[in-house]
């Protein structure tokens, strides 16, 4: 079966202030239909520009970006994403907020008005399921930063994405509210069933809820290593401080340790 | 005293406090200097005067009014489009750019009078100089808040198939709603100062020919009623435009 998404071999540079910068070099890796992955690593090690490249809004230097098997050249309209700030528009409420790729991707742009009922159904379903249920009608600025952050993340899976792509989606967040969250965007992912890319770089996050961890090194970035997640689902809190999910922390922790003591990137 | 009566009561009573000094100073210091009245007349004395005068000077501040308001309505229209254009094309932004800022440096009292040569003396100049002061603060506004969409919703946009100009309808235009509200409060005031300021040199009517008359007849009394009618007109044009911000961007004040 083909993977979902693929990189083989990408490599990219860009020039900041004549300079040229190395931010991923020889990444490889494959992501099966409707895995839940993560990629961590310490900043700056391109764990961004690897979204940036799967969604097509950056083209690599060298090697190939495929989706479903073909090639990305341009902007993937299969593609959601959400990002560490909610980034709503402050002038739309939380339902509003919600509909917006709605009103821009096709085929849902051109029956926007005719199927505008089923659509706001849609997204109060996914609202109810974020449990906000009760603030559709309210603006971002009445909301919290978490509340905020699960329309966001509504946004992000209105259209039905294959795709969902999160760039620290909770990393603005405190502690409390973020491992609420976690929990969130499981039932969320395990009702709706897409593939997710995730990048975080708190590693219980990571290890909560995907189904594999890709660990890199700084720049230029690279993956040094994969962990399988052979966890039940779902996934409780409680879980967090069992053995076999610590173990599985340790493991990756030691690995990124490893990875930040050898300056070189380390080997793939 | 009810608390709405109270919180009414507080935003008011400072600045009425303040205008209430301002002219108590005014009037008792003239008094205890004896000021010549040909100097500087109590306001009182310009009260007394704008009563006596009011038949004259309600047709001249209403023609400064329609001038104003004409003036205005062209650099909304104009403001509003070459902003669009500059903060929608980074490549319009740098064409265009120095220009505007080269012809904002003039001072438009300069340019009455190359439009007497082109106009005549009479409503035109007044129109045109309440244009030209008052555009570019619209056109600044509406260029940065299209702009300054943040890149991670331009992302989301893209990403999803957007073009260009949706981001521009979906994003950028309303988020530049703001700064063009904001905008058009101080730039209702400045066209209403180039109106005056076209009135004094080249003009037949208008409450800044009304104030060159007076003084050439050193009617000094007659000068400050304009001087003080121009005041009322021009904190009443901006509290007009404030209100209409508030109730057009309220989600720009989150509630305050």
């Amino acid at each position: 079966m083909t993977p979902c998404v693929e990189l083989r071999d990408v490599s990219l540079v860009y020039t900041s202030d004549g300079h040229a910068v190395h931010a991923l070099e020889g990444v490889s890796l494959s992501i099966p239909r409707g895995a839940f992955v993560s990629i961590a690593g310490p900043s700056g090690c391109g764990k961004t520009t690897i979204l940036r490249l799967v969604s097509g809004l950056m083209p690599a230097t060298k090697g190939q970006v495929l989706i479903d098997g073909q090639l990305v050249t341009g902007p993937q309209k299969r593609v959601g994403m959400a990002f560490q700030n909610a980034s709503l528009l402050p002038w739309r409420t939380a339902l509003q907020n919600v509909l917006l790729p709605l009103e821009v991707v096709q085929p849902h742009r051109s029956q926007f008005q005719a199927r505008r009922k089923e659509y706001e159904a849609e997204a109060y379903r996914l609202l109810q399921i974020v449990g906000l249920d009760g603030f559709a009608h309210k603006p971002p600025y009445q909301l919290s930063g978490g509340m905020q952050q699960r329309v966001a993340l509504c946004r992000a899976l209105v259209h039905k994405p294959e795709i969902l792509l999160l760039d620290e989606p909770f990393a603005a967040l405190d502690a409390f509210t973020r491992e609420e969250l976690w929990g969130v965007l499981q039932s969320l992912w395990m009702t709706q069933r897409c593939t997710v890319i995730m990048v975080t770089h708190d590693l219980r996050e990571a290890v909560f809820l995907s189904d594999r961890v890709f660990v890199m090194s700084s720049r230029p970035g690279r993956i040094v290593s994969q962990v399988e997640i052979d966890l039940p689902r779902p996934r409780t809190l409680a879980d967090t401080f069992r053995p076999g999910f610590v173990e599985y922390v340790h493991a990756i922790y030691d690995r990124i340790g490893e990875v930040r003591s050898t300056p070189t990137g380390g080997n793939a | 005293m009810t608390e709405a009566v109270r919180a009414r009561l507080q935003s008011i009573l400072p600045p009425a406090v303040t205008i209430a000094l301002f002219f108590a100073v005014w009037e008792v210091g003239c008094l205890v200097f004896s000021v010549d009245e040909f100097v500087l007349p109590r306001p009182t004395v310009a009260l007394a005067s704008y009563f006596k005068w009011q038949s004259a000077i309600w047709p001249n501040a209403l023609q400064t009014l329609m001038t104003t308001l004409v003036g205005f309505g062209m650099a909304i229209g104009a403001g509003v489009a070459l902003g669009a254009v500059i903060g929608y094309s980074s490549l319009m932004y740098r064409a265009l750019y120095p220009v505007l800022i080269a012809f904002n440096s003039i001072p438009k009292a300069a340019l009455v009078p190359v439009f007497v040569i082109w106009f005549g003396i009479g409503t035109v100049p007044a129109i045109l100089i309440a244009f030209l002061i008052s555009f570019f603060p619209i056109a600044v506004n509406v260029a940065t808040g299209i702009a300054t969409v943040e890149p991670e919703l331009r992302d989301v946009l893209r990403s999803l198939g957007a073009s260009q100009f949706d981001i521009f309808k979906k994003v950028g235009f309303p988020r530049a709603a703001p700064y063009f509200f904001a905008s058009l409060k101080v730039a209702v005031t400045l066209a209403f100062v180039g109106s005056v300021i076209a009135e004094l040199g080249a003009a037949n009517s208008g409450i800044g020919n009304l104030m060159v008359i007076a003084s050439s007849r050193f009617e000094v009394s007659l000068v400050f009623a304009g001087l003080l009618v121009v005041a009322a007109m021009g904190v009443a044009l901006y509290a007009v435009f404030a209100l209409l911000e508030r109730r057009m961007v309220a989600w720009a004040y989150r509630g305050r």
